[in-house]
């Protein structure tokens, strides 16, 4: 089966520093596969490239076998391909009902000759992305705060609007950085509930960066762990865990 | 009652032309600065550019506006407008988008932006010459006089002057609606607002940064042309409008369309009531004031040649006193 990311012998250096060095990854269809390293393994840096936020120096990132390697954040979005941020990102001026409303990929009303010539086609567009929103809402349980600025949202339920992003759209894969950050357990416990039930309910499959290790222990079957731009080991939580290269690249060496 | 009259001419007629001139110029300057984050300082010239090509158009068709019975130039107009827009984005494309792909800093384009304003003002002289000329190419300006009953003064109205307040009125309604109904105006403040987040929500952000070069490039020939009409079209335009546009975007709050229209109208009001001869309006009674008191015959706040201090007065005043504006801007 050809998986859903392919990640081929990524280059990328900063400067004269090389943060990604010859990186090979497969996300599988339907997977929620975890990233997970200590701090400078480049796992953001990665991120990015499958996100299209950076562009890498060589190498190729394949969306279920086609090439994406040089599109950009909003063209790889709507080929299914969606990101959350690590420090939750809103339109602040807009409410989360708002908020949601941008996403949706048909973009009718987008197309500057349609706004003019075929309102009714928008009009009806615009209904029908407003139920979906508000499904959306509903989903998550943020109906209570629809009409709220999304400046105003608590971190937490930020995150959850993050996470309600991606539901406005037939997405394929979802990129989370981070998406525990900064959020009490109450609302984790929610978030990693709506992630699961996505995962088998509507068939996301999930590339999660996260270093809260409890929730990749809930979450993440298969588990990747980078070290100094490379893949270090790849495996169930349980084998990571007991992997004594693992332990040294977090805790570093035993003492003799 | 005559002076009341005056008064309306030179004041209100007079203020409210500079005021719509000054808004919808500062309307592209605040919206360019909400996209793109930097100050553009060739946008001033872009307008003596979409003057000059409607100029253009008009020498070589003098006589198109006669079946419509409107000026040629306003006919022209939409020609004008399409081009400006096309050679904004050009220029985007060619000196902007290049500098913004190794992320510089905002000073960068700004400076950047100053060399775009010396080649422009470099090419239209080279073009145009350096003198004054009218956009009424071989035909006269209609002026309308309003007689007011038991008053001898008659209210004097331009045929330009009407066309730019209706104009303008069409173009802030349209901006606004569009800014706050259309997807494509949504998706502009969004991107204003979290340009990383309109891009990971799927807006097509070149698209966005492409459509607001078109709505400022069309604003500043709109803007221009009215303005030649109602004077005459010079090469050096730009230079005594670049002061008062930014001086309404900062005014209005920088960002903030509805905002750079207020400061628009208050930067064109203070400039004419700075130079209004006041004089005029204490003469009818000037025999009940003290004697000791003797009414000179200019009383204006500043003298003419100098009313571009106002805009650089407000200007000052705003910064020290409401550094954001009279809008909080920043976001459309």
């Amino acid at each position: 089966m050809t998986p859903i990311i392919d990640v081929r012998n990524i280059k990328k250096s900063f400067g004269g520093l090389t943060v990604i060095d010859d990186c090979s990854i497969q996300v599988q269809k339907g997977s929620i596969t975890g990233m997970i390293g200590p701090n400078g393994a480049g796992k953001s840096t990665l991120f990015n490239i499958i996100a299209g936020s950076l562009l890498p120096d060589s190498g190729e990132v394949l969306l279920d076998g086609e090439p994406i390697t040089w599109l950009s954040a909003n063209h790889r979005f709507h080929k299914g391909l969606l990101r959350t941020f690590q420090i939750a990102h809103e339109f602040s001026h807009l409410t989360s009902l708002e908020n949601l409303m941008m996403v949706p990929p048909a973009q009718e009303g987008e197309n500057l000759f349609s706004t003019w010539f075929k309102p009714g086609e928008v009009k009806r567009q615009e209904a029908q992305t407003r139920r979906r929103a508000l499904e959306v809402l509903d989903f998550i349980g943020l109906s209570h705060v629809r009409n709220e600025l999304a400046g105003n949202l608590s971190g937490g339920q930020k995150k959850l609007l993050e996470l309600g992003r991606t539901m406005m759209t037939d997405a394929r894969v979802v990129l989370l950085d981070e998406i525990a950050a900064g959020v009490n357990r109450t609302l984790l416990g929610d978030l990693i509930d709506n992630i699961e039930r996505l995962n088998r309910e509507m068939g996301y499959t999930f590339l999660v960066i996260e270093h809260d290790m409890e929730m990749i222990a809930r979450l993440c079957d298969p588990v990747i762990v980078l070290a100094q731009g490379q893949v270090m080991v790849e495996g169930s939580i349980a084998d990571i865990q007991n992997n004594p290269e693992v332990i040294e690249a977090y805790f570093g060496a035993e003492p003799a | 009652m005559n002076e009341l009259i005056y008064f309306f001419n030179y004041v209100v007629v007079a203020g409210s032309v500079t005021g719509c001139i000054y808004a919808m110029g500062a309307v592209g300057v605040t919206l360019i600065y909400s996209i793109l984050r930097f100050a553009h300082f060739a946008h001033a010239d872009m307008m003596t550019l979409g003057t000059f090509v409607v100029l253009l158009l008009t020498m070589l068709f003098p006589h198109a506006g006669d079946a419509l019975g409107l000026p040629t130039a306003i006919v022209m107009l939409p020609i004008g407008m399409v081009f400006t827009s096309l050679v904004a984005v050009g220029i985007d494309r060619a000196f902007y988008q290049p500098l913004r792909a190794h992320k510089v800093k905002p000073i960068v384009m700004v400076i950047a932006s100053l060399g775009v304003t010396l080649m422009l003002q470099g090419l239209i002289r080279l073009f145009a010459g350096t003198g004054a000329q009218s956009l009424y190419v071989d035909a006269r300006k209609e002026i309308f006089r309003i007689d007011i009953p038991g008053v001898t003064r008659p209210i004097i109205l331009t045929e330009p002057q009407i066309i730019l307040f209706v104009v303008t009125i069409v173009a802030v309604v349209g901006l606004h609606l569009f800014l706050t109904r259309a997807r494509l105006g949504k998706a502009m403040r969004a991107m204003s607002d979290n340009p990383d987040l309109a891009r990971a929500s799927g807006i097509n952000t070149q698209l966005i940064v492409t459509l607001t070069w078109v709505i400022a490039g069309g604003l500043a020939t709109i803007a221009g042309t009215l303005l030649s009409l109602d004077v005459a079209f010079k090469p050096d335009l730009s230079f005594f409008l670049l002061l008062p546009i930014f001086a309404a975007a900062i005014v209005g709050g920088v960002g903030h369309p509805l905002g750079a229209i207020a400061g628009g109208f208050l930067v064109g009001f203070a400039e004419t009531l700075a130079v209004f001869n006041w004089s005029v309006l204490l003469r009818p009674i000037r025999d009940s004031l003290p004697s000791w008191i003797e009414l000179p015959n200019n009383l204006a706040i500043v003298g003419t040649e100098y009313k571009i201090v106002v805009p650089f007065f407000i200007l000052v005043a705003v910064l020290i006193w409401r550094p954001t504006g009279i809008f909080k801007g920043k976001v459309i």
